[in-house]
């Protein structure tokens, strides 16, 4: 079977302007992955999938991850120009000073793909792909109509996660209910507070739902989620 | 393969279930072949070309006179092994559109499995696909291994293999008692079938202390060590298995009402089954070579001598057939594990029950569950719980192809070409 540097030249040579960067996997498993960029996906998936060589023609497993943002503290150390008096003398004396700083890393949801192949019996091969962020950029190509067996597995990341796939024939929910809200797997999910959706007219769980709702909606703004 | 377009496809698919081999000889239609030679094509299924919407479940129109009478079959129905709807659209008999309706059985597995620690998970998986709690151990166990990279002790590995056959075994078993059982025949060839799935069950309890919540397995090898006692007792059941499973060929196998009902019935071509991710005995069934326990080799399996069952038609009978060869597979795999047993530990030395902190990275591991490919993928971030705790789950994916297979058959087909799937409802929804 062909490394993931192998497959990546094949990539680029047979899809012009493809953009596929190996993810390394520190893990022992030694499954590294490919990360394909949304737009040049379908193409490099049909090339998977047709290559004689390559022939990825069973997707076995597809699955959503959810990267919140993330808010880094680092230490960095500036130098810069300080002005002291030493022996009476004013002198610029460069000086190395640890800063701490905050960013906020941005987050987003990820789809991963385990591609094998039934005809040459090799396999894994991971292919990635990220959305911008987790809230209003959240679409992805579905690769459904390439592979088959993405249909139900792609319906339930837009389902759990909320991963928008275009192209996608039959886009709805999997495993909630139609009329759901939220995505459940997302790392700041918060469950409901009486586990029902409609509120029984009883005042204390009307009460809380309440509540529970305005505090959705807080979160909302302020989590994008 | 010829090539057919998109229209004459389905033509083909509608006429082909008005016309039933019913009545032929078993026999007529060749045992399902061994494994082929090395040189042999995989399967003649895979086509460069493919026209448009090759892989989507046909269009069909309604004849026209009468009127479309919509069913939801389910969610409870006696032949949806669970809560499972299918929502049918009916024009006369003819099904013309099925939608299958997931989540009755719902918990997020997967998200309490992400707030937990990764051993606390083990007891969980055996509620995933409850008629066979070994393998689900064994899958997640694996992945948990490829993860860390830790080794399983010789004997460890003997006793998965011991297991996951007899798992394999009694749900084949208790799969085809089933699907007799929806083809009307009432009791008797489950109640077949349920009487040797007592006998291997009892081997579980006595082993680990439960029926079927066994959470048997860990990470590194497995929680108790079998004695010498329960080896003699598996070994006494598993020379009583062949009994069984030629009694349950002789009583099945060419039974004319079986046969009629089963044969050209859901036929699925081995194109769209590997492309749909169909594993399992269904995937070999259609033709297609393709077994985890020989590509992967993973256990002890490239150790053991078995072979492959492959079907022909891609039918309900052949799924019927294929499972009925794979129980006689499994015996000869039983037999070879049970007599090389090595003595030995069952657990890794090494190996870390608390404070497991896997290092981070990704791991993907996958075994020929009973139902087809099990894959459990986890990311872990270095903490006491996985980041991500994904599977794979063969009942839900072998379901794609359900349409496809269903649509141009009558109401009372959809019944049998469901049971032919194989399904458990808890690794369905999870």
């Amino acid at each position: 079977m062909k490394t993931v540097e192998e497959i990546k030249a094949a990539i680029e040579a047979a899809v012009p302007g493809a953009a596929v960067e190996i993810v390394t996997n520190p893990s022992v498993s030694g499954q590294h992955s490919l990360r394909l960029a949304p737009e040049c996906a379908v193409a490099v998936a049909t090339f998977l999938r047709d290559d004689p060589e390559i022939a990825l023609d069973y997707l076995s497993n597809v699955t959503g991850i959810d990267w919140p943002d993330k808010e880094i503290t680092e230490k960095v150390k500036v130098a810069r120009q300080v002005t002291k008096t030493v022996e009476d003398l004013e002198k610029e004396v460069d000086e190395t000073v640890e800063e701490t700083r905050k960013r906020l890393e941005p987050g987003c949801l990820e789809a991963v793909y385990h591609l094998y192949s039934v005809a040459k019996k090799h396999g894994p091969v991971v292919v990635r792909m990220r959305t911008i962020d987790r809230a209003e950029q959240v679409e992805l190509p579905s690769l459904t109509p390439i592979w088959r067996s993405a249909e139900f597995q792609e319906r339930e990341i837009f389902d759990l996660y909320g991963i928008v796939f275009t192209g996608h024939p039959d886009l709805r929910r999997l495993l909630m209910w139609e009329g759901f809200k939220d995505h459940p797997m997302r790392r700041d999910y918060r469950e409901p507070d009486d586990f029902e959706y409609e509120p029984t007219a009883h005042d204390e769980v009307l009460k809380r739902a309440t509540e529970h709702q305005a505090g959705t909606a807080a979160q909302t703004t302020a989590g994008g989620s | 393969m010829t090539e057919v377009a998109p229209q004459e496809r389905d033509e083909l698919k509608f006429k082909d279930s008005q016309v039933r081999e019913s009545g032929s000889p078993p026999h007529g239609r060749g045992p399902a072949r061994g494994e082929p030679g090395p040189g042999a094509p995989i399967h003649s299924g895979i086509t460069a070309e493919r026209p448009e919407g090759w892989n989507r479940p046909a269009l069909i129109q309604p004849s026209g006179d009468g009127e479309l009478l919509e069913v939801a079959m389910g969610p409870h129905h006696p032949s949806t092994h669970g809560v499972f709807r299918m929502d049918v659209a009916l024009d006369g008999e003819r099904v013309i559109r099925l939608r299958p309706v997931f989540g009755y059985l719902h918990r997020n597995h997967e998200k309490i499995a992400e707030g937990v620690s990764y051993l606390a998970s083990m007891p969980y998986t055996d509620r995933l696909d409850y008629i066979c709690p070994m393998t689900n151990n064994w899958a997640y166990a694996l992945a948990v291994e490829k993860l860390t990279g830790q080794e399983v002790p010789e004997r460890a590995e003997y006793l998965r293999v011991i297991l996951g056959e007899l798992t394999r075994f009694q749900n084949h078993a208790s799969s085809i008692g089933f699907l007799i059982q929806e083809m009307g025949a009432s009791g008797t060839p489950l109640m077949y079938a349920f009487r040797e799935r007592e006998k291997i069950l009892d081997l579980f309890e006595s082993l680990t202390g439960a029926r079927m919540m066994v959470n048997y397995m860990r990470f590194g090898g497995c929680r108790v060590d079998a004695s010498p006692a329960w080896l003699d007792e598996t070994r006494k059941v598993v020379a009583g298995l062949p009994e069984f499973v030629d009694e349950f060929d002789r009583l099945l196998s060419s039974n004319e009402i079986l046969m009629a009902r089963t044969q050209g019935v859901g036929v699925l071509k081995a194109d769209l089954a590997v492309n749909a991710g169909v594993t399992g005995p269904m995937l070999r069934a259609s033709g297609v070579n393709y077994d985890i326990r020989k590509v992967d080799g993973y256990g002890i399996y490239n150790r053991i001598n078995f072979r492959v069952p492959l079907g022909d038609h891609g039918d309900v009978y052949d799924r019927f057939m294929i499972r009925l060869l794979e129980m006689r597979e499994s015996i000869t795999i039983l037999t070879q594990a049970l007599k090389d047993i090595p003595a030995g530990p069952v657990m890794d030395p090494k190996a870390k029950l608390r404070g497991f902190r896997p290092k981070p990275g990704e791991a993907y591991g996958r075994i020929e569950a009973p139902k087809g490919e099990l894959g459990f993928y986890l990311i872990s971030d270095g903490g006491p719980n996985p980041y991500r705790y994904r599977i794979r789950p063969p009942s839900l994916i072998n379901l794609t192809v359900l349409e496809d297979m269903c649509l141009g058959h009558d109401v009372a087909d959809v019944v049998l070409i469901f049971g032919s799937v194989d399904i458990v409802l808890g690794e369905v929804d999870r």
